[in-house]
């Protein structure tokens, strides 16, 4: 592997901050969602980066990406289960109108 | 004060330099390209995903940089990985992530741009946290990894289901509890109410 391990830590750090520009300027539950998902494939880069340059005789970082994307789908899928649910209810998705869940 | 920024700077400069030395750019060969090309795909895709008006084509950008991702894990000669996030992620979460949005929005709505002052909060703090990780990053030094060749996928499987200290069949057995969790809680959450629903106007159309 003749790339040096910083530009994979980059490129992923930069993933990673513009899921959290998108978390920021978003207001749709779905969109949300979707800024959630670039975060977590940024971390599982890391963990994968690290694993392979570092330790390449263990599998760690490996076994620990694996696990976040399982458990990753199955965050997703709740998760769509709550969003369709509030749609049923107050027909909409938006952040804002979801204030109304409070009491 | 001045001395210490000057300072900074300088170690940042060399850092740097050296990064680029280490990268040996004069010399292009393939797996560099590869990177970039990758590279290239992921963050075009995710400043996409996060800044597109329409959700959908959002989730069409969220599949590109999944699949860009896919492809990393298979530079890095973690097949297996590749196969997972393919089949999990760019399979598995972006199709019930596309059925949820047809359900819930409809095809031609496009957001209303976000306030200046709510893009502006985010470019400041996105970008203040990018320079900062960037920062120590460059300053940091890796020790220098030997190359080892890629794991076989019988070594793969011997760790998943091994019972020694690197073995991990306990997380193996966790996660699956957890996923039958999950799918239960889902369906439960999920499930239509016997009640009459309530008939408030369609806020998304």
């Amino acid at each position: 592997m003749d790339v040096p391990v910083h530009f994979f830590l980059m490129l992923s750090a930069a993933m990673f901050f513009i899921g959290v520009f998108g978390f920021i300027i978003r207001r749709n539950m779905i969109t949300l969602l979707m800024a959630v998902e670039l975060m977590l494939n940024a971390v599982n880069i890391n963990f994968v980066v690290f694993n392979r340059f570092l330790y390449p005789d263990y599998f760690e970082g490996f076994f620990f990406a694996l696990f976040a994307i399982a458990i990753a789908a199955a965050e997703t899928s709740v998760a769509i289960a709550i969003i369709i649910n509030v749609y049923r209810k107050i027909r909409s998705i938006e952040a804002d109108d979801v204030a109304e869940m409070k009491h | 004060m001045m001395e210490t920024i000057q300072s900074f700077m300088t170690a940042m400069m060399n850092s740097v330099s050296e990064i680029f030395a280490s990268a040996d750019l004069t010399r292009p060969t393939w797996s560099k390209w590869i990177f970039m090309a990758l590279a290239g795909v992921i963050l075009l895709g995710s400043v996409l995903t996060v800044t597109s008006r329409r959700i959908l084509r959002a989730a069409t950008f969220l599949f590109f940089t999944l699949l860009a991702t896919a492809g990393l894990y298979l530079l890095l000669e973690y097949e297996f990985l590749a196969a997972v996030q393919l089949t999990v992620y760019a399979g598995g979460i972006l199709v019930v992530i596309v059925f949820s949005i047809l359900l819930t929005s409809h095809i031609s709505y496009r957001f209303d741009p976000p306030p200046v002052w709510r893009v502006l909060g985010g470019l400041v703090a996105a970008g203040s946290g990018l320079l900062l990780t960037i920062c120590v990053l460059v300053l940091t030094v890796f020790p220098k990894g030997v190359a080892a060749p890629a794991p076989d996928m019988q070594q793969v499987g011997n760790a998943l289901l091994g019972q020694d200290v690197h073995g991990y069949v306990l997380p193996f057995e966790v996660i699956s509890i957890l996923l039958l969790a999950c799918m239960i809680g889902a369906i439960v959450v999920a499930r239509k109410s016997r009640e009459p629903e309530a008939s408030q106007p369609d806020k998304t159309e």
